[in-house]
């Protein structure tokens, strides 16, 4: 087997019965990210970094002292400040910027002896869910519809991330999920994408995007794997004030196999109007899979589920509004002279951010605006609550939700590029997860008819990921995904 | 109530005060920066306060303390839960595009500062609130002929912003009430109230109106960095605000800047130019939770404040009310005072304090912690008069050469020999002298001529060296005399 194609748990079994070196390993990793340069995946790549990481691990290995990731070879989203490696967010604005300290997320996986390939691309600031918002150009899906060579979005806002995951120059994946940066993308390229509770990892050195919402999550292939990087992920950070004091379990062992027993609750609302029909079929499959490994399906009411999109796009873009106020010029990034302090301002923002971020940063200034507050930010704080409020109620009943990942599969570059209320749509299944602040799950569960992977989500109580671990586990088995990108063909 | 004369009647002044305190703290109020003044520019800046990408606030529990005990002194009340706003404006000292501060829930509602006027006579002005917030930046315009230097030292500190009820009638009050508020920021040292360094700040929102009638339209003066400059602003402003009204004018709500140079306020933005703060609960930060048992145990081991400690000098140290409100102005004079008093008359230890040591203090421009003097030397002192070692005269002297040459009362006494005689025979003796040698003074006073006793007085006190005890000497001459 080609090392590029080993899960993190093999690899892991593979470097510890000493197999191959965790040399050989991210050498492979550096030749993929090479030859797969054409996807754009990554917005610097760090090949040398890498291989220095590599060989430490392969020292800690001979002493029969590896820890957790040891000599496994990440993509990190450059939406995490690497001490001293360029950190762009994919902004222009964020030009020439190393930052002179390193994110609390990212400082955990090098603890556990992880290896880091390079910065992965992104939509602009995390805002988008097809990636081709990036300063640095759009991210290439390493799959395509049968018959079709055209070129399809790999989803986003961690496009970067899931392209390198899928297109195996990366064994696992970085990525924030704001209203679905994680679970999209991962739906879009047959991967494990873990969004977890609100609070579970530390935001502290994440470029913010919606500060409410933003979470650190994975993109594996497997959902073992997920599991060891949310454990090697997770934890309260004292510098970080919204996270969580919680003792961190051992996620792996919670995938004990068993789900019988388990309730999971399949919300009516969640069939939304113009869904194709396959994937509404690939949820039903979803609901046997599970009934057959011994869960039982209970009809839940998620009734305010409509509202989550626009509530979802008065939050974010209000706090991004106030997030991006500090890309002024003044002290790091891109300045553009001007005669005055004002001139300077605008002529760093305009040439700086791009459409979409000044489209959001517009909207969330609007709607924090004298006048407008509590017609907009306050009502949607409130239908916010009640949005949480809906799911704890449904939790009442049931141990986990399954839903789809997404209203469709990937789409090719250029479709849905020119109405954003459409491109707004891909998160109509995730939004509303990331506004209660639950940990979710996108398993790869099957293929479109054009032979696009589609995933299934599982929703899980506040902090109780080994639940949606175990629940996804036990997916992954019964769907047995096993195709791969035609490019890796 | 202090009224204003105008061309069309009196008119009443309406002043509310806008104070910002910064916290006493070794560290921000976000940060682990440190906060000492005077540094090099940009060395006390952490990511956190240069807002770079990925830096989170995290809150100093030290300030929390501080604003908390401040809201006790200041009688307010301490709220459970507050909440932390973003105010969202543009400025090259302001790193992150918005100031953390409290808008809607603020950790202190409500508390009430009695003033201290002239005559003995006091008001009560109300307090809305008091609130947590950051600190800016300075942009240093001086530095170079067509760029602006910023300096983030003072980014991220942490200031209490007290503001006061429109319950200011004048320029005096409004002075009383920054010398109370800062005498009790002293007295908690959660402030050092440094006007100077810029540690407690003003503004003053100021309208007029005619006695009785509704609210004028306020402007808000910004940059008064003294409470003199403070009362000369308002003074000033009101002035402006009557001509302008009675010459037909409207008065604009707006900001103005007080000029201290030229003694004057000038328009700096008006209403239609003021910023839209955007003010929205920081998601960075989790609401400001107090356990009420904290709170308790602060407010128990509150010191005791200006009010109740002159109270208490009034009732059990008889003193007057005047002379208990100059000591208790200051802590450490009014320590000095009690250290001072204990064990003594304590009348004449208030007399002894404010009135010699205040005397020599002044002349010599020092403050009461760098006296030459301990309290236990002046004690030491007024122990040498009561016991009738020196009079009080002769203490006057013995003291300034304490203050002077930081020796002690009894060894200047004694080196001096300014022992005062208390033997009656020697005291006897000299008036005996004294009548012996002017028979035809002794005659005019045993005529009626009462004035002369003190001639006679003078004249053993000459003959002892100025030492006779007062009181006996008083006794024996009355005696030969009248004998």
């Amino acid at each position: 087997m080609e090392l590029c194609d080993l899960t993190i748990a093999q690899a892991r079994d593979g470097l510890g019965a000493r197999r191959f070196s965790a040399r050989e390993l991210t050498e492979a990793h550096v030749k993929a990210m090479e030859v797969a340069r054409g996807l754009n995946a990554f917005i610097t790549e760090t090949p040398e970094r890498a291989l220095i990481d590599a060989a430490r691990a392969d020292v800690r290995i001979a002493a029969g002292d590896a820890r957790a990731l040891e000599g496994i070879p990440l993509a990190i989203k450059d939406l995490f400040c690497t001490e001293g490696v360029l950190t762009t967010a994919a902004s222009h604005i964020l030009d020439g910027f190393k930052p002179p300290y390193e994110s609390t997320v990212t400082a955990k996986l090098w603890a556990q002896g992880a290896g880091m390939l390079g910065k992965a691309n992104l939509d602009e600031f995390a805002m988008g869910s097809s990636n081709i918002t990036s300063y640095y150009g759009a991210v290439r899906s390493p799959w395509r519809r049968r018959g079709d060579d055209r070129p399809l979005v790999p989803g986003g806002s961690s496009g970067g991330s899931a392209a390198a995951v899928a297109a195996r120059i990366a064994m696992a994946a970085l990525g924030t999920d704001t209203g679905g940066s994680i679970r999209q993308p991962a739906s879009f390229t047959g991967l494990v994408g873990m969004k977890p509770t609100y609070g579970r990892c530390s935001r502290w050195g994440i470029v913010a995007f919606a500060s409410s919402l933003d979470q650190a999550g994975s993109l594996t292939r497997t959902v073992r794997d997920s599991a060891i990087m949310l454990r090697a992920m997770s934890g309260h950070d004292p510098k970080d004030s919204t996270s969580a004091t919680l003792p961190v379990p051992d996620y792996e062992a919670a995938l004990t196999g068993n789900i019988r027993g388990l309730r999971f609750g399949v919300p009516k609302e969640y069939r939304v109007e113009g869904m194709p029909a396959e994937i509404e079929k690939l949820w039903q499959t979803g609901i046997e899979w599970l009934r057959a490994a011994g869960a039982e399906p209970v009809d839940i009411n998620l009734k305010l589920t409509k509202y989550a999109l626009p509530t979802y796009y008065i939050i974010a873009p209000a706090e991004a509004s106030s997030n991006l106020a500090r890309y002024d010029g003044v002290r790091f990034g891109l300045r553009v002279e001007g005669k005055s302090i004002e001139e300077m301002y605008e002529a760093t923002r305009a040439e700086g951010f791009g459409d979409e971020v000044k489209r959001r940063i517009l909207i969330g200034t609007y709607v924090l605006s004298a006048g407008y507050y509590d017609a907009y930010y306050l009502k949607a704080q409130r239908v916010r609550a009640l949005i949480a409020a809906d799911f704890k109620r449904a939790f009442e009943t049931v141990d986990v939700i399954l839903t789809p990942t997404a209203p469709n599969a990937a789409f090719a570059v250029g479709e849905k590029m020119d109405d954003p209320l459409a491109m707004y749509l891909n998160d109509v299944f995730t939004v509303p997860i990331s506004l209660a602040g639950l940990p979710a799950i996108s398993v790869p569960a099957g293929l479109s008819s054009e032979g696009l992977p589609l995933g299934l989500q599982v929703i899980g109580r506040a902090f109780d990921e080994e639940t949606v671990l175990r629940a996804a586990e036990s997916l992954e088995r019964a769907a047995n995904f096993t195709a791969r990108p035609p490019v890796l063909s | 109530m202090a009224l204003i004369e105008g061309k069309t009647g009196n008119w009443e002044v309406v002043i509310g005060l806008e104070v910002h305190a910064q916290v006493v703290s070794r560290s921000k109020l976000f940060s682990g920066a440190a906060t000492g003044f005077g540094a090099e520019p940009n060395s006390q800046v952490s990511p956190v306060d240069a807002a770079f990408p990925g830096m989170l606030p995290v809150i100093n529990r030290f300030c929390v303390e501080q604003a908390v005990k401040t809201g006790i002194g200041i009688e307010g009340k301490v709220n459970p839960t507050s909440v932390f706003d973003r105010k969202n404006y543009f400025y090259a000292d302001l790193p992150a595009g918005y100031q953390i501060s409290q808008f809607t829930r603020p950790i202190v509602s409500g508390g009430s500062i009695a003033l201290d006027l002239p005559e003995g006579r006091s008001r009560t002005i109300g307090v809305t609130r008091l609130h947590l917030e950051q600190d800016a930046g300075k942009s240093l315009h001086d530095q170079h002929p067509n760029l602006t230097y910023v300096d983030l030292n003072r980014a991220g500190t942490a200031l209490m912003e007290i503001v006061s009820e429109p319950e200011l009638r004048s320029a005096e009050e409004a002075g009383a009430y920054l010398r109370k508020l800062r005498t009790i920021l002293r007295y908690l040292g959660t402030c050092d109230g440094n006007m100077e360094e810029g540690s407690l700040r003003c503004d003053a929102n100021v309208s007029v109106r005619k006695p009785g009638a509704p609210l004028g339209t306020r402007c808000e003066i910004k940059n008064v960095n003294s409470i003199r400059f403070a009362m000369l602003a308002i003074d000033y402003e009101a002035r402006r605000q009557i001509d302008l009204i009675e010459e037909g004018g409207v008065v604009k709500q707006e900001t103005r800047l007080f000029d201290s140079a030229r003694g004057v306020t000038r328009p700096m933005r008006s209403k239609e130019q003021a910023h839209d703060y955007r003010y929205f609960p920081d998601p960075d930060l989790l609401p400001l939770v107090l356990d009420p048992a904290e709170i308790e145990r602060l407010r128990a081991a509150m010191p005791e404040l200006p009010d109740r400690k002159k109270e208490r000098f009034v009732q059990d140290y008889k003193l007057t009310p005047y002379d208990a409100g100059v000591l208790v102005s200051e802590r450490q004079t009014a320590d000095f005072f009690e250290r001072v008093a204990k064990g003594r008359d304590a009348r004449a230890a208030a007399n002894w304090v404010t009135g010699e040591l205040f005397g020599l203090l002044n002349k010599a421009g020092k403050g009461i912690e760098q006296s030459p003097v301990s309290a236990d030397a002046i004690g030491a002192l007024l122990d040498l008069i009561a016991d009738n070692t020196v009079s009080g005269r002769t203490a006057k002297d013995v003291f300034a050469e304490m203050f002077e040459t930081g020796k002690d009362a009894a060894a200047i006494v004694e080196a001096k020999g300014l022992r005062q005689v208390t033997d009656s025979g020697a005291i006897e003796a000299a008036v005996d002298r004294v009548i012996a040698e002017q028979p035809e003074k002794v005659a005019e006073f045993r005529a009626g001529k009462d004035k002369l006793f003190g001639y006679f007085v003078g004249q053993v006190m000459k003959a002892t060296g100025g030492k006779a005890n007062p009181g006996t000497l008083n006794e024996l001459l009355k005696k030969k005399l009248s004998g």
